[in-house]
């Protein structure tokens, strides 16, 4: 019988099996951020256990607010500053090089295919679209984790789609999941991982991938993954170029991280998506979704293009791309918030910023923000919102606010028009 | 271990978030104390007031997919700091399962038509549920009615029950 990729992956890892539905993993990266961290470190040091299992493969960073906006969120950026100055965490990220965790860290080289990774934040299933295990996981996990370096799963199950045929101009990897999360709905993939593979995702570029896996948590799942191949071993060249003679070398290696043909799934779902159209959220839970074209007219009074969703150089390219020339709409105003320091720069570089700027778009720092009505965008009661994060809770960026989650080409046509509008209006 | 014993709070709704338990403002906070005011504030559920529907209570019974969403611990926390410490419902979203036995706490699965049944026959009156973990039986009680249920519990979920959390579980282990 064969295995699927995350089957593999559970047993190169595996410390033991307590129970016949319980994997404890040993892990290969930890990763923190400063809102959900900070208890995990000071729960250990009221126990007497103030230690790290090993400093090199924890990563952390400030991401959620920053800069701090209060005495409260100082203190939180302070107790994971210091704790990784006390530990000797090298690759800790604060203002000025950090940037939204599921960005950075890819960005950085610290995903390889076939690690097994947790993060104290949710769309830690982003990291999958290297070929990875990376589940998001509570304070406690992260605690155990960091203190051990092991983490306990359910025994893995997984669900695939096969994803054939060609995306249209004006549909993305964004429109793809929230057309497979409302296929799947919010519940339908809990305690799976969900596959994605065929020639649509084969020639997706790496940013899309992440965009695609970053989703996987709205439908319930685990952890979205991707097979390792070219793109992937061209995306962490620079990282892995010591360890492999060539990049056919490094291909090689990671073809193991692969689900055998005769594996088992628990559902394959076989999409050709070509007639697949942009789509956007209605409502509060992320499978509620419309073609943009039944949603066509929806007033809007901010735009939001960011997060670890869509805010990476493909998303700040294919917006700018709309926005060239162009003025937003009076009527609404509109927020870019590029997910890193280097997206920054290369955004900066390519003249993208100016683009943003000129078209009446605020520019902010690296940051998650207003994603989830922290800091940096909060709306007011009775707003609407065009975002290209992943949730549109109730309340989600501001009590009483509506978003509705789009592509950020969606979004930058929106901006443009002042409703919700198709993309392909404005094609260059 | 905790205490499974105590009033039963109704919430009658599917896909319970953990924005909607504890929203993001709050997750500032750096001890679980405080945020004991801010339980459910978020809650969008026609008739419920999470000053005056919480207090005293012990048990949740609700839907499906209880606690989708974020990955946030300060959830459970949020439940524990008021007292409740056992969920039961339909269906749990997977990192807030593990986040209730992490601290010690219950995410208890029944199946459809009994969630259905504690709402017909129970969530107008005041209600008590005592959880068992060691013979896996749920006891309901309110003025009129009384009955038993049974329940699965994992041999890992009962064993972080017993031993109050993962952290304990774990340290004592690896």
């Amino acid at each position: 019988m064969g295995k699927t990729l995350v089957e593999k992956i559970f047993d190169a890892h595996r410390v033991e099996q307590p129970y016949p539905d319980t994997h404890v993993l040993k892990l290969d990266r930890v990763f923190c951020h400063e809102i959900t961290t900070p208890i995990a470190i000071t729960d250990l040091m009221a126990r007497g256990k103030d230690r790290v299992f090993d400093p090199s493969k924890i990563k952390a960073v400030i991401d959620h607010v920053t800069p701090a906006k209060d005495s409260k969120t100082a203190e939180q950026g302070k107790i994971l500053r210091d704790w990784a100055r006390r530990h000797e965490i090298k690759d800790f990220f604060d203002i000025g090089r950090n940037g939204v965790c599921h960005a950075i860290f890819p960005e950085k080289g610290f995903v390889r295919p076939g690690y097994t990774i947790i993060m104290g934040d949710s769309h830690t299933c982003t990291h999958g679209a290297f070929g990875a295990f990376a589940a998001g996981v509570g304070t406690t996990d992260l605690e155990v984790g960091i203190l051990k370096g092991v983490c306990a799963f359910k025994s893995p199950k997984s669900i695939k789609f096969n994803l054939k045929g060609k995306l249209q101009p004006g549909v993305y990897a964004k429109d793809l999941i929230l057309f497979i999360i409302k296929e799947l709905t919010v519940n339908g993939a809990t305690n799976m991982a969900i596959e994605y593979t065929g020639p649509v995702v084969d020639r997706m570029s790496m940013e899309s991938r992440m965009t695609l896996c970053n989703m996987a948590v709205e439908a319930g799942g685990t952890v979205g993954i991707c097979y390792p191949d070219m793109t992937t071993v061209e995306y962490l060249w620079n990282y892995i170029k010591d360890d492999f003679s060539s990049k056919e070398e490094a291909l090689k290696d990671y073809s193991k991280w692969i689900s055998d043909k005769d594996a088992i799934y628990e559902k394959v779902y076989e999409y050709d998506i070509s007639k697949l159209e942009p789509m956007v959220t209605f409502g509060y839970k992320p499978d509620q979704v419309k073609s943009v074209k039944e949603m066509s007219g929806i007033k809007l009074d901010q735009i939001y293009i960011g997060s670890c969703t869509n805010g990476r150089i493909e998303d700040l390219r294919i917006a700018a791309a709309i926005l060239k020339g162009k003025m937003i709409s009076d009527n609404v105003r509109a927020i870019v918030s590029p997910a890193t320091p280097a997206i920054y720069t290369m955004a900066l570089k390519e003249g993208l910023i100016e683009i943003f700027q000129s078209a009446g778009f605020c520019v902010t720092n690296p940051t998650c923000g207003a994603c989830l009505g922290m800091s940096n965008g909060v709306l007011a009661s009775g707003e609407a919102c065009a975002s290209t994060t992943n949730r549109n809770f109730n309340g989600r960026m501001g009590k009483g606010g509506v978003v509705h989650l789009m592509s950020p080409a969606t979004a930058a046509a929106s901006a443009i028009n002042g409703t919700i509008v198709n993309s392909q209006l404005y094609k260059g | 271990m905790k205490n499974f014993n105590g009033k039963v709070l109704f919430l009658d709704r599917s896909d319970i978030n953990t924005d909607e338990i504890i929203p993001a403002k709050y997750l500032t906070e750096i001890t679980k104390e405080a945020l004991k005011p801010y339980l459910l504030e978020d809650l969008s559920l026609k008739g419920f007031d999470n000053k005056e529907d919480i207090k005293d209570k012990v048990v949740l019974v609700t839907r499906e997919n209880f606690g989708c969403g974020s990955s946030r611990e300060h959830a459970p926390w949020a439940l524990e700091v008021n007292g409740i410490n056992v969920v039961i419902a339909e269906s749990f979203a997977r990192i807030f399962r593990q986040n209730m036995f992490n601290c010690g706490m219950m995410a208890i699965e029944l199946p459809k038509e009994q969630i259905d049944n504690l709402f017909n026959n129970y969530s107008g009156s005041i209600t008590n549920i005592e959880v068992d973990i060691d013979k896996a039986k749920i006891y309901v009680t309110s003025s009129e009615k009384s009955e038993v249920i049974d329940f699965d519990l994992g041999g890992f979920d009962k064993v972080l029950v017993q031993e109050g959390g993962w952290v304990n579980y774990a340290d004592n282990r690896y």
